[in-house]
């Protein structure tokens, strides 16, 4: 008897790989750009300040995800 | 992936292969040169519109990024090199959302390593410079106001850090940002245009994915503005955690 395929993933597995892998940063982007926004509400005058420490800390988070993206490639 | 590497146009097989990806960092490099030349030897007291812009630029960097980590006084003896790569990583993403060009200098690994590994060089030497060798390993392995025992985990790991994993990720923040977006507008574009020659009532869809493709360059735009900002940013903190008294 021929065997019935119901459902079938085509493709590479690395893109789901990805979207796990996006869950976290995605958290911690959130996190760290709310805090950003309450802070500068609560401290208008520190706003640039607050913006460059902000982007800091974008940039370590954002890195997960790109390696992430980087891991997909390679291998 | 392969199909990410564009052909050789130039002594293929050689150690001097030039594919298109050169031959935009050339466009771009030349281009730079010659308007930072003509704008600078023209430079007057009470700026044009072309030179007042580019005085915008060298204000933002002093002001938002060399005034808030290094401080505008230490931060002279590095304005000249953090001017720089913000003007060259600018000029080089920006070349991936050029028309004609299409593809960002950055977009292959070499570039953003060579910059990366420019700022290692940079911070380390600034910090032997400042402590001395083993004095620098200290400040920036050993943070005051710890337990010891606590040393024992956190020498080898900020060791790493300082060592590696500073300038790595530069290097693959860089690298994969302009990939991603290169991807990203191949990919929306490619829909669209698959959309529209489908034959099928697909075709009413094919204006939402254009759309959406002008949306994405519009982001690769504010990407690229935005990576050479962090790439500059991160650079100068970790040339003012180098050489800082103490944490």
């Amino acid at each position: 008897m021929e065997p019935t395929i119901l459902a079938e993933v085509s493709g590479n597995i690395a893109t789901i790989g990805y979207g796990l892998a996006a869950i976290g940063p995605g958290i911690g982007l959130g996190i760290l750009v709310g805090k950003t926004a309450e802070a500068q509400a609560r401290q208008p005058e520190m706003r640039s300040q607050l913006q460059t420490t902000m982007l800091i800390g974008v940039a370590f988070t954002e890195i997960l995800a790109l390696l992430a993206i980087v891991t997909g490639l390679i291998f | 992936m392969g199909g990410f590497f564009p052909e050789a146009i130039l002594f293929d097989g050689t150690w001097f292969e030039f594919n298109r990806v050169q031959l935009v960092r050339l466009i771009v490099l030349a281009v730079v040169l010659i308007a930072m030349c003509i704008i600078a030897s023209r430079a007057k007291l009470v700026p044009g519109r072309v030179q007042s812009v580019i005085e915008l630029v060298i204000d933002f960097v002093n002001n938002n990024i060399i005034a808030n980590t290094l401080g505008l006084k230490d931060g002279k003896r590095f304005a000249p090199m953090l001017i720089t790569m913000f003007f060259f990583i600018l000029s080089m993403n920006l070349a991936g959302v050029i028309p004609g060009l299409n593809l960002a200098g950055t977009s292959v690994i070499g570039l953003p390593l060579l910059l990366a590994l420019w700022t290692f060089v940079t911070y380390v030497g600034a910090g032997i410079k400042k402590h001395g060798f083993l004095g620098y390993l200290k400040a920036e392995t050993m943070p005051p106001g710890i337990p010891w025992p606590i040393y024992i985990l956190l020498i080898p790991i900020e060791l790493l850090q300082v060592v590696v994993i500073r300038w790595a990720s530069l290097t693959i923040r860089l690298l994969a940002n302009m990939v991603a977006g290169h991807m990203m507008i191949v990919v929306f574009i490619g829909m669209t245009h698959a959309l529209l020659f489908s034959g099928d009532w697909l075709i009413a869809i094919s204006p939402f994915a254009g759309a959406m493709a002008i949306g994405i360059y519009g982001f690769e735009i504010f990407v690229g503005a935005l990576q050479a900002f962090i790439f500059t940013m991160l650079t100068a903190v970790y040339i003012q955690l180098a050489t800082s008294d103490e944490h």
